[in-house]
């Protein structure tokens, strides 16, 4: 035992004084005068620390009464989850997330908000041949600049067979190429990865139509036959528009919204 | 002219009139004359004409030539009647009702074809006035989607069931509840079988399947549950209360079992399915649903009167033979049972390359048809289980079937937002009905030939009429 602990070692040998327990009790009633009296009197950063303090053990002690009070009020019945109700016979199954089957009642609500043709990204940035293409110095000597390669992404059909290369004026580098576009569908909130079918505008130009450059704003006819959609005659939908919302070429991937 | 000496059997395989030589030219017109004549019928009756379960489309001589059957021997004509009415085919929707706030699961119409219910994920189950097409009632006590609603077969209570494992007894004429809610099923509903009429003129007594691996048979009057039938190891997917005394249940364990209907003892199980039983069907299946009411509507004097009508139509429909039942499964099969005579199968059906979703049998018990998630229907014969023809035409996969009452059409609804009718006699495609906008869920066909009501996931109710 520590030298110091005098009052400890009395208490052990002769018990408490008679009268500590009351002392105890009132040292007790008095302390929130006390602790006021400090919050009232601390200046400056102790001030601070104190109110600090306050604060955490006041948040504890109200948690712990509604802790308290938990088992007695009466909770509220949750109410069990009403939408997508299925019959008895797919209950059991595991059908494709609700979200990849596209639901009519949503194009209905569409159709009836006004505006057909609202493209999501109505103005782009008009892009110049400069930025567009590189221009490729060709010949024994490299003097011939006739030839350009496309800096932007793009998009090559299945069954493009090159030129030779004595025709070939703009090269499509390979790595640039892309297949697939992952597409928000914009009221469903979710993304699928889709083919491209092919390139419908590209707003800078119809050359750059023509030549299946994605840039940020430009219809492309993406693959949706996966995702269900029927039209209300019951035929499966094939082909829809996108535009593409970024910048392919830095990004190194397609992002684009279905238009529906 | 050729001609070929043919003898006119019943579908019970007995004889009717002499060896006659006929014509070979001659056509199934013709032919009714004759068999009316030989059955001294006092009104012309139609027929259908089948030569080893060929029917005759066009002359004698074709079906002859075609399947390859020999006139050396005595050529043995099946004639099977035809109901004596026609069901026109439902061509339009009269009608597109909203009420309901979410997708409808499940719709009924009564043993008349005079009422109309709709189960809805809403938890509400919706009347409709099917005279005037518009709502009726509003009948509001379950917590959760109404999975089953389902008429007794005298028409006079309703049932439903609802995700809850709750069921109620509903009125539905004044829409109140008839007794409390019984809830002692510990997951849904599954499925709801009435006692057949024909049994118990009360039809106090009900069926229900649910997940919890049990099938309950209650006592309506009181709302005490007679027995329990427990012993599937998993969810049932179907019951079916027999009209020989026996309920059917069907599960996803893979098992069909047997039950009696008088005690709940457990007969025999019925197993040769690979994967889940989803769905069951009996060949008598229209009739207990009906009842006693046919198609001339009779207004019945007492319970008594009622109930053999209901046993005539009953044994018209079973024959001599006991109950078919057919069973449609997950493992892309069918099997075809008579599991009063044995326990094993009589045909196992192969062809759908999906699950199968319903089965369904003709009225007249002579078809089954085959929903499946394969997008095709499937047509097979209901006494022998041989596969007849595939009804192609939805893009996406079916849900439901139903024949109309006279067994000549067939209307069916799938993912693909449509519903579409069916000829069976030609085996084509009759009418197309699109107008829904998402999942057809649900499609039944009244009693009485009148309608087809469908309720689709877009929350609407369609009702569609000649």
């Amino acid at each position: 035992m520590p030298q110091n602990e005098f009052i400890e070692l009395r208490q052990k040998r002769y018990g408490y004084r008679l009268n500590y327990f009351e002392k105890q009790r009132k040292k007790q009633a008095r302390n929130r005068k006390m602790a006021s009296k400090m919050s009232k009197r601390l200046k400056g950063i102790r001030a601070k620390l104190y109110h600090k303090q306050r604060y955490a053990e006041k948040a504890k002690l109200r948690k712990l009464i509604s802790q308290f009070n938990e088992k007695t009020t009466k909770k509220k019945q949750k109410t069990p989850q009403l939408e997508g109700a299925l019959p008895t016979y797919l209950l059991d199954r595991e059908t494709v997330s609700r979200s990849k089957v596209l639901s009519q009642t949503i194009k209905q609500k569409r159709k009836e908000k006004a505006g057909k043709w609202n493209v999501p990204l109505p103005k782009v940035r008009p892009i110049s041949d400069d930025e567009m293409f590189k221009v490729m110095r060709t010949g024994k000597r490299k003097r011939k600049q006739w030839k350009r390669v496309v800096t932007k992404a793009t998009f090559v059909g299945e069954n493009f067979t090159r030129k030779p290369p004595k025709y070939e004026r703009f090269i499509r580098p390979v790595s640039l190429r892309y297949k697939k576009a992952q597409v928000v569908h914009p009221e469903l909130k979710t993304t699928f990865s889709l083919d491209i079918l092919k390139i419908k505008k590209n707003p800078s130009g119809t050359l750059y139509t023509q030549l299946g450059v994605i840039t940020k704003g430009t219809i492309i006819e993406v693959n949706v036959s996966d995702l269900g959609i029927v039209t209300p005659g019951g035929r499966v939908v094939w082909g829809k528009f996108a535009q593409v919302t970024n910048n392919p070429e830095n990004d190194g991937v397609i992002n684009a919204v279905l238009l529906v | 002219m050729k001609t070929a000496i043919c003898q006119f059997k019943t579908p019970d395989d007995e004889k009717s009139g002499p060896e006659l030589d006929l014509p070979l030219d001659i056509n199934p017109q013709q032919l009714q004359v004759l068999v009316n004549d030989i059955l001294r019928q006092e009104e012309e009756l139609p027929y259908s004409f089948y030569v080893n379960d060929f029917e005759i489309q066009k002359t004698l001589n074709q079906t002859l030539k075609k399947n390859e059957i020999s006139t050396e021997q005595v050529v043995q004509i099946v004639y099977q009647p035809q109901s004596i009415f026609k069901v026109r085919s439902v061509t339009r929707c009269t009608s597109t009702l909203p009420g309901h706030t979410e997708a409808i699961l499940n719709v009924n119409f009564g043993p008349k074809g005079r009422s109309l219910a709709s189960g809805s994920g809403d938890t509400t189950v919706r009347l409709w006035d099917l005279n005037t097409q518009t709502p009726l009632k509003v009948l509001k006590a379950h917590s959760n989607w109404v999975l089953f609603v389902c008429f007794s077969p005298d028409g006079k209570r309703l049932a439903t069931g609802c995700m809850d494992g709750k069921v109620n007894i509903w009125d539905p004429f004044t829409g109140e509840q008839l007794i409390d809610t019984l809830s002692s099923h510990r997951k849904w509903i599954t499925y709801i079988a009435w006692e057949p009429f024909h049994q118990n003129p009360k039809c106090n007594h009900l069926a229900t399947a649910s997940k919890d691996c049990t099938v309950r048979v209650w006592n309506v009057d009181t709302g005490d549950c007679k027995f329990i039938l427990a012993g599937h190891k998993s969810s049932i997917t179907c019951v079916k209360w027999g009209g020989e005394g026996l309920i059917y249940t069907a599960s996803q364990d893979r098992t069909i079992k047997v039950w009696s209907a008088k005690n709940g003892k457990f007969l025999k199980s019925l197993e040769e399915h690979g994967h889940w039983v989803n769905t069951m069907a009996l060949n008598t299946d229209f009739v207990i649903r009906t009842g006693p009411f046919d198609h001339t509507m009779p207004n019945f004097k007492s319970d008594k009167d009622a109930q053999k009508s209901a046993l005539k139509r009953y044994d018209e429909v079973k024959g001599k033979e006991s109950e078919f039942l057919v069973t449609g499964s997950d493992d892309f099969t069918m099997f075809l049972w008579q599991p009063k005579k044995k326990r094993t199968s009589i045909k196992r059906m192969i062809g759908h390359r999906q699950l199968i979703n319903q089965v369904c049998f003709s009225p007249n018990g002579r078809i089954i048809a085959s929903a499946s998630f394969d997008k095709s229907i499937k047509l097979w014969d209901g006494k022998t289980g041989n596969f007849l023809c595939t009804l192609f035409g939805h893009v996406g996969p079916v849900y439901q079937v139903s024949f109309s009452s006279d067994s000549r059409l067939l209307v069916s609804s799938s993912k693909d937002s449509t519903v579409k009718v069916w000829d069976i006699k030609t085996k084509k495609l009759k009418n197309d009905l699109p107008g829904h906008l998402d999942e057809v869920f649900a499609v039944d066909f009244s009693p009485d030939g009148q309608s087809v009501a469908s309720g689709s996931k877009d929350r609407l109710l369609k009702i569609w009429k000649n």
